[in-house]
């Protein structure tokens, strides 16, 4: 088993038994990305020189009379990790997977990252994603698409899909993704592992280019739950450079693991076991579900009254938002320029033209028509209402339940091209975490079964600032099942 | 509501968008099958329900008016696809071969 595989607090005593370095784990990362990435290609860009530096001086830390308190204040002292290309990193090239950015080299680090860096954990390169993180396959990257662990002919979804594919592969020990309407769930799922989507504001923003403000968050994917918790605890917290940030406390989320789920109160949502799952997926979340009452959990199945209203609230919520936020992409201050323009105005739109993909320009357009004269009450506005109706349904529902749980999506990952001409049938697939996000609400994916040989992620919705309760539901899920052992293989090798 | 190819053409001037006619009438046909979805809210009843503007019990955040460290002009300038003396340049905004 690759090492990178094993669990964040065991080779944290690794280090602290000298049974390995920081060198070591890092060269432990670029050996498996070598050996394996021509097949996944979830890496933009590489930094093994950045990253073997700074594990030489953390090597030169650990000998010093103080290393072992240091390991046990910092348990992401020394483990690498891949970072989504939309989250920004002082002096690294930051592509969004867009052409637009293609020669873009950050001039800051996000708050994230400062924070990650200040805990010790070691950056091994920037991960690819649907451009500007619009899209659930990875196939919108402008560069080129990065493939499922588990099936080299299946997307590892999207659009964090390579942050969730670096993860199955064993290329990192975890990876941050953004997820705006389950961008960090959806890619978990298809790839097998864990992924959080924080509740809105819990972790900052600053330093994340915007796709859709109201709705974004970073997150963690990685290995197991308490992977999850641990990355958690060093990247949320109060940031005054982000006005959305919420003031308040961090707690040991480690903690929560206790295994006890006794009288926890389950929901389950039954518009999403119902008509347009795939049958596999529902006989795993079925199971699961029976485990989780093992447990000592009480689960009732629950109705979200407009579920069927989420896709069109989102799509014109998310594209304004979008719409609005790419104005900046102007050709002016940084990324492409075009050639040969005559005016300003051709400079914009030439610029623009050029350096965003399809996707990008569909969002662009449908937002900026949402936000129009004339249509902006029947479009934008309805839709932030909608929003309203959305978020009601849960906090009536949080009224009785714990938590809310499903699916993370309808089906298990798909096929590389298959659903690439029809944006519509793609979108269905975040009908399961796109509510999460318009609510503002923490989530989780964890691996649950298998259907066609393929992952299946069980979806687990706590209340605001509530991820606790969440983290401990799947962490007890974990202990009493072992979907989240099994490991990939392709014809590359073993995991 | 349906899009038409006008609205797709004044929409694509507003965004600052060139398409080719092949990418215009596409977009007709993929933005109305997306405004489909969009277009069912209007059977859901909400005159009394308030837009969500942020899902935060929180309104505006301020910070002390006061002066801090920025960003240096290198480093402002480190990604502009065409700088001269510690500025951006672009292309003539007016047209200079006309009277001023």
């Amino acid at each position: 088993m690759s090492l990178l595989k094993q669990s964040i607090l065991s080779i944290n005593k690794k280090l602290a038994a000298r049974e390995v370095s920081a060198v070591e784990l890092v060269n432990a990362s670029y050996d498996r990305i070598a050996s394996t990435d021509s097949q996944v290609q979830a890496f933009l860009t590489l930094t093994k020189e950045q990253a073997t530096a700074r594990a030489t001086i953390l090597d030169a830390v650990l000998s010093g009379g103080e290393g072992n308190a240091v390991l046990a204040a910092n348990p992401l002292f020394g483990i690498p990790m891949g970072i989504k290309d939309n989250i920004v990193t002082k002096g690294v090239r930051t592509t969004c997977a867009s052409k637009f950015l293609e020669n873009y080299t950050a001039i800051y680090d996000a708050t994230v990252i400062s924070k990650l860096n200040a805990s010790n954990a070691v950056m091994v390169g920037k991960l690819n994603m649907d451009e500007f993180a619009m899209g659930s396959s990875n196939e919108n990257s402008a560069f080129f698409p990065t493939r499922n662990p588990w099936d080299l002919t299946a997307v590892p979804g999207g659009s964090s899909g390579a942050s969730a594919a670096s993860v199955a592969a064993g290329q990192v020990s975890f990876s941050l993704g953004s997820d705006t309407g389950g961008s960090i769930r959806q890619p978990a799922s298809y790839c097998g592992v864990v992924g959080v989507k924080p509740t809105y504001g819990r972790v900052s923003r600053y330093g994340l280019v915007a796709f859709a403000s109201s709705l974004d968050q970073i997150g963690p994917l990685t290995n197991s739950v308490e992977d999850a918790a641990v990355v958690l605890e060093s990247i949320c917290g109060h940031d005054a450079m982000d006005s959305t940030s919420a003031e308040v406390s961090t707690p040991r989320f480690r903690d929560a693991l206790t295994g006890d789920i006794k009288g926890l109160k389950i929901g389950v949502v039954s518009e999403w076991i119902g008509h347009g799952v795939e049958v596999g997926v529902r006989d795993a979340i079925n199971t699961a579900l029976k485990e989780l009452e093992a447990a000592g959990a009480i689960v009732e199945e629950v109705h979200l009254p407009h579920s069927e209203h989420v896709l069109g609230t989102y799509y014109l919520l998310a594209s304004s938002e979008a719409s609005s936020n790419l104005a900046r992409f102007d050709g002016v201050r940084y990324g492409v320029r075009a050639q040969g323009v005559k005016d300003l105005n051709e400079l914009y739109v030439r610029s623009r033209s050029e350096g965003f993909g399809p996707e990008v320009q569909r969002r662009i357009m449908l937002g900026t028509y949402a936000l129009s004269t004339g249509y902006y009450d029947a479009y934008y506005l309805k839709a932030q209402k909608v929003r309203t109706l959305i978020k009601q349904d849960f906090d009536r529902l949080f009224e009785t339940y714990d938590l809310i749980v499903g699916p993370t999506a309808p089906t298990v990952a798909f096929s590389l091209g298959a659903q690439f001409e029809d944006p519509k049938t793609m979108y269905l697939n975040d009908i399961c975490t796109i509510p999460v996000n318009l609510a503002g609400l923490p989530a989780i994916s964890l691996p649950c079964g298998f259907s066609k040989e393929m992952p299946v992620g069980l979806q687990m919705i706590a209340k605001p600032f509530d991820e606790a309760t969440m983290l401990r539901a799947a962490h007890a899920y974990e202990q009493r099942t072992t979907h989240h052992n099994v490991l990939p293989a392709w014809k590359g090798g073993n995991v | 509501m349906s899009i038409t190819l006008g609205n797709v053409e004044h929409v694509a001037k507003l965004a600052k968008l060139q398409l080719s006619h092949e990418d215009k009438e596409n977009m007709v046909e993929q933005l109305n099958n997306i405004l489909a979805f969009a277009d069912a809210l209007s059977t859901v009843e909400t005159d009394h329900v308030a837009p969500t503007s942020h899902v935060l019990p929180i309104s505006n955040v301020m910070r002390a008016d006061a002066p801090k460290e920025s960003v240096s002009l290198q480093l402002a300038l480190q990604n502009a696809p065409d700088a001269d003396e510690g500025q951006f340049r672009v292309p003539a905004v007016l047209d200079t071969g006309s009277e001023a």
